[in-house]
């Protein structure tokens, strides 16, 4: 959310999901919507039918791409280009909002020159898209009233990841298309309570409500509630944990409902990384990759069993409720946690019920400030901030002025991905999710009817590719990068480019993390992991399995 | 035998969804998503609907585990814990707070992330505190 940040200063949907009833346009770029957060794709396609265009910017043809009334399939890892483009074309037809870029934004002016170095032969060229539909789309999202820009992991998950999304930020502003209603810059976030990690500070950098480690007055407001001290300079992110404990500096994790042996790129890596640790202490639900390689396996009870809120990703807070008790004798993380800090000798840990927890979460967050469990069970729909308990909560964000003052443009370059085909490695492999699995898979790969619907990995490939290789569907294929090598059953499908292979990430079998690329985007260090290049050969082995 | 409906977020995107958890006795029988919410609206995607199936996995770890050799021994809650707390508090002894590092979940809830990174920040004394939200 490191793009958002800089552009707006808040890194968080601009708007909410219930917005798009009434928006004019939706324009969905890097997100598999059907797949990822389907009851949001129904809502758009619902939009759709009452009127609102729809604009679908994807290197795969997904199944949102049959609503839309513009399907751009750009080539991967060259969206910056693409934006830049349209905004020329913009600029050109006037078609900006003048009074919104004088009163509300600044750095204007550089972008308005960046982007006359992106006129359409240019774009054309870098990203496969001819000038009349880059006219069509400049016209479909500068023309309507209310437009309102959805992306995911498709654009964040690239080594230019951050430039991608201060480039969608660039579009909006140009066209005024933030701080009203159903409008607005809407990353949709993956899992159901990344947002309410983050605001809790579950980051290197930041307190509960993005407040800096390095500010001493959040630091010493936290002291004062806490009675203990805390440490001021930035800690390393998940990649940078484990180079410090392949290294040997990092001695001890505690890992809490994480699987990063299948969520990470470069599987081998984070193997060597955890085995080389003196203590990893895993808390999960299942005996999941990782906490196999625990010395201690904690049993953690699952959603159904504790209460407590999840924040979903348009800043909604929302309950969760008891209905069974833990299973086994397994407890629910949050005891977990309080039962080990007072084994270790502190106190500040003796909590009840989580409703105490929010109770100190509230006191120390001024966006959650107004939020209590009452306020929650008597119905109230509240998206932070919300500063205090009589204040409504904020469906929309920066309706007068934006958290940094003035939103600011930022003049991008297109940079090509950090690794590009060549005659070694001659295919563009791009991951992700698909519908009816989750993540690493550890919930959902235990539920049968899931796994009926798609047992096991495959990959895509273009029958054009399919032909040169002499490849049918479901016969085995070797998939090799400069990291490793899988092997994977074949799928032909027109989902994809010739040239270009998918892969979904949710199965350990053919765990495609293990070919990806680990280099990282510099400032949100999200690993460049959408774009790789990989070589794709038939194996002659016959192994055992079925899929479809 | 006790019956209850219990209106709850669904653990898997994202979006949001509420849904109920129909409970007869001490299992989970059923989800039955919820006409008044204002993304669902009646509405749930194939996950949702089968959300609580994963709950009562026979797979489900019931017991703290330690490592001996190459094989896992079940263990009480209070053996688990001291295991865990002296091998932390060593660690810091030795090699210092930022010889650790945490790991806290997008699936926990946002009490429980708050506890982890006081935990972290206050008891272990590092910022080496991050989650998967950038993957
Ligand atoms: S749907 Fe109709 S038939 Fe089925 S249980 Fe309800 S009332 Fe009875
Ligand atoms: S029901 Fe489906 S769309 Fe709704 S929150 Fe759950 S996984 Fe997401």
């Amino acid at each position: 959310m490191a793009g958002l940040a800089a552009a707006f200063g808040a890194g968080a949907m601009t708007n909410s999901i219930a917005e798009i009833d009434d928006t004019d346009c939706v324009l969905v770029i890097g997100s598999n919507t059907t797949g990822q957060h389907p009851l949001v794709a129904s809502k758009i396609i619902r939009a759709k039918e009452k009127g609102a265009k729809l604009i679908v910017i994807d290197p795969r043809k997904i199944p949102l791409t049959e609503y839309a009334d513009l399907f751009i399939q750009v080539k991967p890892g060259t969206n910056v280009a693409l934006i830049n483009g349209i905004i020329h074309i913009l600029i050109e037809k006037g078609l900006i909002d003048e009074a919104f870029i004088r009163e509300r934004t600044e750095g204007f002016e550089e972008l308005k020159q960046k982007v006359k170095e992106y006129p359409a032969e240019r774009v054309t060229e870098v990203t496969g898209i001819s000038k009349e539909v880059l006219e069509k789309a400049a016209l479909l999202y500068g023309q309507a009233d209310k437009a309102m820009i959805f992306y995911a992991m498709g654009i964040t998950q690239h080594t230019t990841g951050t430039d991608n999304v201060k480039s969608v930020a660039n579009l909006a502003m140009v066209t005024g298309n933030i701080g009203r209603p159903s409008t607005g810059v809407n990353p949709l976030r993956g899992q159901n309570n990344v947002q309410g990690a983050c605001d809790m500070g579950a980051l290197p950098n930041v307190l509960t409500g993005y407040q800096p480690v390095s500010d001493p007055g959040a630091r010493s407001l936290f002291r004062e509630k806490w009675n203990l001290s805390l440490p001021d300079t930035p800690g390393l992110t998940l990649v940078e944990m484990m180079d410090s404990a392949r290294e040997g500096s990092l001695k001890g994790m505690l890992v809490v409902g994480e699987n990063p042996m299948m969520s990470d790129p470069d599987t081998q890596h984070v193997k060597e990384s955890l085995e080389a640790l003196d203590l990893l202490v895993v808390q999960d639900i299942f005996l999941t990759e990782t906490a196999k390689l625990a010395h201690v396996v904690l049993p953690a009870s699952s959603f159904a069993e504790k209460e407590g809120t999840f924040t979903n990703t348009d800043r909604r807070v929302q309950r969760v409720r008891k209905a069974i008790d833990p299973i086994g004798q397994s407890k629910p993380d949050w005891q977990i946690i309080s039962e080990l800090a007072r084994e270790m000798g502190f106190t500040g840990f003796d909590f009840d019920s989580p409703e105490e927890i929010m109770k100190e979460i509230s006191s120390v967050t001024s966006p959650y400030a107004g939020i209590t469990y009452e306020r929650l069970d008597k119905g109230e729909v509240l998206h932070w901030p919300c500063p205090d308990e009589n204040h409504p909560g904020t469906p929309f964000l920066h309706e007068k002025e934006f958290p940094r003052g003035k939103g600011k443009f930022f003049a991008l370059d297109y940079i090509p991905p950090d690794e590009l085909p060549d005659s070694e490695y001659p295919y563009i492999l791009s991951t992700g999710r698909i519908p009816f699995h989750f993540h690493g898979g550890s919930m959902t790969r235990k539920i049968d009817v899931l796994n009926q619907e798609v047992p096991t990995g495959y990959v895509n490939i273009h029958p054009e590719d399919a032909k040169k290789l002499g490849v049918a569907k479901k016969e085995w294929l070797k998939v090799s990068s400069r990291r490793g090598e899988i092997s994977i059953q074949a799928n032909i499908s027109t989902e994809v480019k010739p040239g270009i292979v998918f892969i979904p990430m949710h199965f350990s079998e053919c765990a495609v993390n293990t070919l990806t690329n680990r280099k990282f985007d510099a400032i949100a260090k999200i690993p460049g992991f959408k774009v790789c290049a990989v070589n794709i050969k038939k194996q002659d082995r016959k192994i055992q399995g079925s899929f479809q | 035998m006790k019956f209850d409906m219990v209106l709850t977020t669904c653990p898997f995107c994202g979006t949001g969804c509420n849904f109920y958890l129909k409970v007869l006795g001490e299992k989970i029988t059923d989800v039955l998503p919820c006409k008044t919410h204002p993304v669902s609206q009646g509405e749930l995607c194939v996950l949702g609907r089968n959300a609580y199936k994963f709950i009562q996995n026979k797979n489900r770890l019931t017991k703290p585990l330690i490592k001996k050799g190459d094989d896992f021994i079940e263990v009480s809650w209070s053996e688990a814990y001291k295991q865990v707390a002296d091998g932390l508090l060593e660690i810091k002894k030795n090699y210092g707070s930022d010889a650790l590092g945490v790991l806290s979940s997008a699936k926990c809830t946002n009490e429980e992330n708050y506890l982890i990174m006081k935990f972290t920040r206050g008891i272990l004394g590092t910022n080496n505190l991050d989650h998967c939200a950038r993957l």
